[in-house]
């Protein structure tokens, strides 16, 4: 198989787009890829500051490596969730990247900063431990992004995540969150903008992005998320997708460009009154927020 | 040659040549769900290993996060 841009030998076959790369070019096509998403969807402009969620996997250290040839102002933040060898491990490599590009990695950690882990902190507040670290770190990445001076926080999510969590939000028609779906929700009171630049490249473009480009990842799971169901709506959009290549942005894109909108007007609604949470400040519609409320009972 | 695994991490020993979607078929793996390495690069479904290549096939479904 031959590159599609120099006709070189190719090392990677990218089946959607009918069409193989070699090293150099491959790179090149994913920083394509990700300063056209940005630009398309004015994710962030110049002279904002934008703060990467660093998880030590492919997908965040990608990104931040991808933001930083493109020339953007942007730091990491490790969130240290306290699971055991699989968070000893990541933050290393989150480390080590940072140190490797010279680049600025804000730390923040669970247990030492707020008392509790996900695996003990989940069970005692009663939650399944993915709902206690997602809704941790939306909180906690809002937080650091607020008190740094960010503009904008930038997640890893690629179009396999997105494709997945859309798949699961049809199959169940939560038209709240198809409504907040997007790969910008745009800055409020108390919120910074959140963006996903990652949302062209497919999980095996990102993953070989960092074999190509000399990036070390923690390639093992975290140990939480073994057989949930977002992992198997990905193993059955893959076997789509492996016989009919391309179907996975088709789904994705299609839904952003012909039905995304019809369900943002009942999203907005929800949004509607926000308050501050009595005991840290963050916009809530309770009367305490649902971190503040997990803190409580986690540490306890 | 040895095939390094993942997820967990386990080496299976086939003998080469072969190609590389044969391999995949015949450890019954979804190739848009994998990379296939060989030393530091990737290599695309038609290139053939040999048995002194050092190979390893790395999942790249990642699950969970929100
Ligand atoms: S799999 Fe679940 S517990 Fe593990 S890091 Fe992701 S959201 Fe957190
Ligand atoms: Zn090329
Ligand atoms: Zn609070």
């Amino acid at each position: 198989m031959k590159c599609r841009r120099c006709r070189g030998p190719a090392v990677i076959e990218v089946r959607r787009h009918n069409a193989g790369f070699c090293s150099d070019c491959f790179l090149h096509h994913c920083h394509e890829q990700v300063r056209r998403t940005i630009d398309d969807f004015s994710m962030t402009g110049a002279g904002e500051r934008v703060l990467v969620a660093v998880s030590g996997g492919k997908d965040s250290l990608a990104l931040w490596d991808i933001l930083l040839d493109l020339g953007h102002d942007v730091d990491g933040l490790y969130l240290g969730l306290g699971i055991g060898e699989y968070s000893d491990q990541s933050g290393d490599y989150a480390r080590a990247f940072a140190a490797r590009r010279g680049a600025k990695l804000v730390e923040v950690d669970l247990p030492a900063d707020y008392g509790f882990d996900i695996p003990a902190g989940s069970a005692a507040a009663h939650r399944v431990p993915c709902s206690a670290c997602g809704l941790s770190k939306r909180h906690l990445f809002n937080r650091a992004a607020l008190d740094g001076g960010y503009d904008v926080v930038a997640t890893g999510h690629n179009l396999d995540d997105e494709a997945a969590v859309l798949f699961g939000n049809v199959l169940r028609w939560s038209t709240d969150y198809l409504g907040r779906q997007l790969p910008v929700l745009p800055e409020r009171e108390g919120f910074v903008r959140k963006v996903k630049p990652l949302v062209r490249l497919a999980e095996r473009e990102t993953a070989a992005y960092c074999v190509l480009a000399g990036i070390d990842y923690i390639v093992e799971e975290c140990p939480m998320a073994a057989g949930n169901r977002h992992l198997g709506y990905k193993h059955a959009l893959d076997s789509i997708e492996e016989q009919s290549p391309g179907t996975k942005a088709a789904f994705y894109f299609g839904f952003l460009d012909r039905a995304s909108a019809l369900f943002t007007p009942q999203a907005a609604v929800e949004q509607d009154g926000l308050r501050a949470c009595v005991s840290c400040g963050a916009p809530t519609t309770a009367e305490v927020c649902a971190f503040c409320k997990l803190l409580e009972r986690a540490r306890t | 040659m040895k095939v390094l695994l993942r997820n967990p991490r386990r080496e299976v020993e086939v003998p080469g040549p072969i190609g590389v979607d044969t391999l995949l078929r015949q450890l019954e793996m979804n190739r848009e769900s994998v990379l296939v390495i060989r030393g530091d690069t990737l290599v695309t479904g038609d290139a053939v290993l040999d048995d002194h290549d050092d190979v390893e096939i790395r999942p790249v479904i990642s699950g969970g996060c929100c």
